[in-house]
């Protein structure tokens, strides 16, 4: 159905794309593979017509032609289903699928529409609800059925599981098993192996901006998968057994208003994290994640003194910094703007988080630049963060070589309690293992580990303990040997941990 | 067809030294179709604006007069814009560290001595920063705007200047002008030394100091870091532990204490006593100095001589040919939007898209 030959995108020095071919028919469930910067999204910017190629053709039903923009993809019937959602939040269902069509159709002919296809694929949904009472899940259908509604013959969808449950995720599949029965073809983007095995009928995989090669994904085994998308075998991680210290972290009772419109509260969180181990806290993402980082950090101060514990004495009125000198560090979410300023370079960087706490850097008040440099190569080298020059700006850096900065400039402070959040997002597969492995050891030695993450597989492999945070509510802790997915699936879901247990 | 901003992953250094060039270029270009349209000699209009000022042993004296009181406000001012506080009132805190200022000299005339101008120096500085502490504290405590605040306070120093020399203030002995009492020579900033000048004062000393060390605090401290991180990305610095109402406090304080420095500087150097007007838009003028300096101090010397270039400028031209005097103000408007829209070429690669450039071969 569609063909696209020696696809070829530049951008300065950078090739984004390398002669790429693509081919998919109708019918057909084609996983897109690759890590973070392999050329994925730019390929299917292509195909969707939001950005035009330097060289290569696209052949649609036998016809080579050019799209110009989005809109002329659509009217191709090439529809697509981003990862970030473009919903508005105050208008309702129908209203946010009414603007994505061609003016002329009325509010009620749509809602009608909406119902038939929404009963045809399984897909409920209320035309009349504002997007903002939705949840994630329910808001992605929204996304998948505005698609739908163009009648398209291919679908893309762009990481479309990041956000959902497992449980989500299963009914999300069984929809695009039946939209490929209807002759439709579908392009599934991912890095989840697990997934595309389960789903897909084909795989082409990208490393670098080049095509390593196509397979069929149910035919192959994990680990060559992942060999042809990250090109190395990547480590595993040698576990010892961890040694149990003293409760290094406590959350007694920790509840916080919401700061905002768009912030969760929290309730009434309880956690226990010893030196020795790595405590993770799983959930999907909105669920409380920040605010928790936010309150263990102290970026926002706890309403009680004793809801946050180091050692046993309380620290929730302590300062971020205080924290700091304590021992304590931490790795945000967001890196570009909150865990490190783009436009500085790295050595500025550097001061962010050691700027007031080390004495060396800071004296009277004046910024010892070389210190400051001795650190970010420290960090740089122990976390092989690639670079053109010695000292770049932030926002020069690709995310994940970003992202193994931040964590090393955290790590060589030798925190005996560090909190991570989302340590892996955006970062390539070799960079992810050196992270995670990174976390294991400081906890082998003696640290306490927090690692907040939505990945499941992450958490599986390196959590000593697990909670999972549902909207603002902690779950009990539950150890590495009663781990099982199905049962976090459930709490990620929002079941409590008494249903769950009696289910 | 169309023209594509696409952000540079760092700033252009070539683009950064010719960016000021090139907005002075365009504003030359500019003006000339300016005096053409208003039937004047572009190249003779232009020449009593940019040259004649530098040929002359007096003007350019009056040059460097002119640019102190620029400069040292610039200079305030780049703390306060870099740390995203946007200080519209520094006109006000000129003037209001000028009152206080001079309220030592005409209050407390037993004083008389060499205490006196040290003293009136520093009530000029915390007149200024009391003053830029008001819309501060309403940012901080209210949520006001200071962008509004500032700027309206202008207006009440202004009134309170005028309201004082008319009335309490007024020279007893002056034939009911209003005007202060002349300051005595004790209250006098003292002309530079080994010069023939006689109102160009050592305050250009204090001004080029006060630049090289605002430099330093700025790229060298954790204060100015902390300036820094604060305006270009407030979570950043809530990670760093910074507290952003402090910040604003000081920035706007700072800058209100420079601007008072540089009112007293004036009233107690050029002028020597208080009158209805002292400044010809000072406090606004060195809005487009600090940008056009880029918010560096040191930079905002250069900057500072160049738009007292257009107010000398502006007076020869006035005289020479007819123009109005407002054609200064004209010239310094259309340098700063040629200063902030060459900016864009600093950060931003810019590119013609046309219809065969963007299509694939097909």
């Amino acid at each position: 159905m569609l063909r696209a030959e020696k696809i070829t995108k530049r951008f300065g020095d950078l090739v984004a794309n390398d002669a790429l071919d693509l081919a998919i028919d109708a019918g057909e469930i084609r996983a897109l593979l690759g890590e973070n910067g392999a050329g994925k999204s730019t390929l299917v910017k292509v195909l969707y017509g939001a950005l035009q190629p330097d060289s290569g053709r696209i052949i649609f039903d036998e016809e080579v032609l050019r799209i110009a923009n989005p809109s002329a993809a659509r009217a191709l019937g090439i529809g697509m289903v981003f990862q970030h959602f473009s919903l508005f939040e105050a208008l309702t269902v129908a209203e946010n699928i009414a603007l994505a069509l061609p003016s002329g159709r009325g509010l009620a002919e749509i809602a009608r529409d909406l119902k038939e296809l929404s009963a045809r694929y399984g897909l409920p949904l209320d035309p009349a609800t504002p997007v903002g009472d939705l949840s994630v899940g329910e808001r992605q259908r929204v996304e998948i059925v505005r698609c739908l509604m163009q009648d398209p013959k291919l679908i893309i969808l762009d990481e479309p599981t990041s956000v959902l449950t497992p449980q989500e995720s299963d009914e999300l599949f069984a929809v695009l098993r039946r939209l490929a029965e209807e002759g439709r073809a579908i392009l599934f983007i991912s890095h989840k192996l697990d997934e595309v095995r389960r789903l897909c009928h084909s795989a082409t995989i990208l490393r670098h901006g080049k095509l390593i090669g196509t397979c069929d994904p149910r035919k192959v085994s994990k680990g060559e998968l992942s060999r042809m998308m990250v090109g190395e075998a990547v480590a595993d991680i040698e576990v010892s057994p961890p040694m149990l210290g003293e409760t290094a972290l406590e959350l007694r009772g920790l509840s916080m208003p919401a700061a905002g419109d768009f912030s969760q509260a929290l309730h009434d969180i309880n956690l226990i994290a010893p030196a020795g181990l790595v405590t993770a806290i799983a959930g999907v993402a909105g669920n409380g994640q920040s605010e928790l980082f936010d309150a263990i950090s102290g970026e926002r101060l706890a309403p009680d003194d004793d809801m946050i514990l180091r050692r046993g004495r309380p620290m929730g009125h302590y300062s971020i910094n205080t924290r700091r000198f304590l021992g304590a560090a931490f790795v945000s979410e967001e890196r570009l703007g909150h865990g490190a300023v783009p436009s500085f370079s790295l050595s500025e960087n550097v001061i962010l988080t050691h700027g007031v706490t080390d004495a060396m850097l800071a004296r009277r008040g004046i910024i010892d630049w070389s210190t400051a440099d001795d650190i970010r190569e420290d960090a740089c080298e122990s976390f092989d963060v690639r670079r053109g020059v010695p000292n770049p700006a932030a926002g020069s850096l690709s995310g994940g070589n970003l992202q193994k900065f931040v964590v090393g400039r955290e790590v060589v402070r030798q925190p005996d309690l560090l909190v991570i959040n989302q340590p892996t997002w955006g970062v390539d597969a070799a960079a992810a293992a050196h992270i995670r492995a990174t976390l294991s050891e400081l906890a082998r030695k003696g640290a306490t580990v927090v690692v907040i993450s939505q990945d499941l597989d992450e958490i599986f492999e390196i959590a000593d303990q697990v909670a999972v945070l549902s909207e603002g509510r902690l779950s009990e802790l539950i150890p590495r040997a009663e781990l099982d997915r199905e049962h976090i699936g459930l709490l990620m879901a929002g079941e409590t941990s008494e249903a769950v247990v009696a289910a | 067809m169309r023209l594509e901003f696409k952000k540079r992953a760092a700033p252009s250094r070539v683009a950064t030294w010719l960016a000021p060039v090139a907005a002075f270029a365009l504003t030359l270009a500019t003006g000339a179709l300016i005096f053409l349209s208003l039937g004047k000699d572009p190249v003779a209009g232009l020449y009593y604006f940019f040259v004649e000022p530098l040929t002359v042993a007096w003007s350019l004296e009056e040059l460097v007069v002119k640019m102190i009181p620029l400069a040292l406000i610039a200079v305030g001012l780049c703390i306060c814009f870099l740390s995203s506080t946007w200080n519209i009132g520094a006109e006000g805190q000129f003037i209001v560290g000028a009152l206080a200022g001079s309220s030592v000299p005409i209050l407390a005339p037993w004083l008389d001595g060499p205490a006196m101008l040290p003293l009136m120096l520093l009530a000029g500085f915390a007149g200024g920063m009391a003053y830029g502490l008001i819309p501060a504290t309403l940012k901080v405590r209210f949520g006001a705007n200071e962008i509004l605040t500032s700027l309206m306070l202008v207006y009440v120093a202004e009134l309170l200047l005028d309201w004082l020399v008319r009335g309490p203030w007024r020279n007893p002995d002056g034939f009911n002008m209003p005007e202060s009492a002349p300051f005595p020579a004790s209250g006098r900033v003292p002309a530079m030394p080994f010069m023939d000048v006689d109102r160009l004062t050592i305050a250009i000393i204090i001004t080029v100091a006060a630049a090289i060390i605002v430099q330093f605090v700025l790229s060298r401290t954790l204060f100015g870091y902390s300036v820094r991180v604060g305006g270009i990305a407030p979570r950043a610095a809530r990670f760093a532990g910074f507290d952003a109402n402090r910040t604003v406090l000081w920035a706007l304080g700072l800058s209100g204490g420079f601007a008072g420095l540089a009112g007293i500087l004036e009233v107690a150097g050029p002028i020597g006593q208080l009158r209805p007007a002292i400044s010809p838009g000072y406090g606004f003028t060195a809005i487009i100095v600090a940008f056009l300096a880029r918010l560096s101090p040191i930079g905002c010397l250069a900057a500072a001589f160049v738009l007292s270039l257009t107010y000398i400028g502006g007076e020869g031209a006035q005289i020479a040919m007819g123009l109005s005097d407002k054609m200064a103000r004209v010239f310094q408007g259309i340098l700063l939007f040629f200063a902030l829209v060459c900016d864009a070429f600093v950060f931003y690669r810019v590119r013609l898209v046309t219809a065969r450039t963007g299509a694939a071969p097909s």
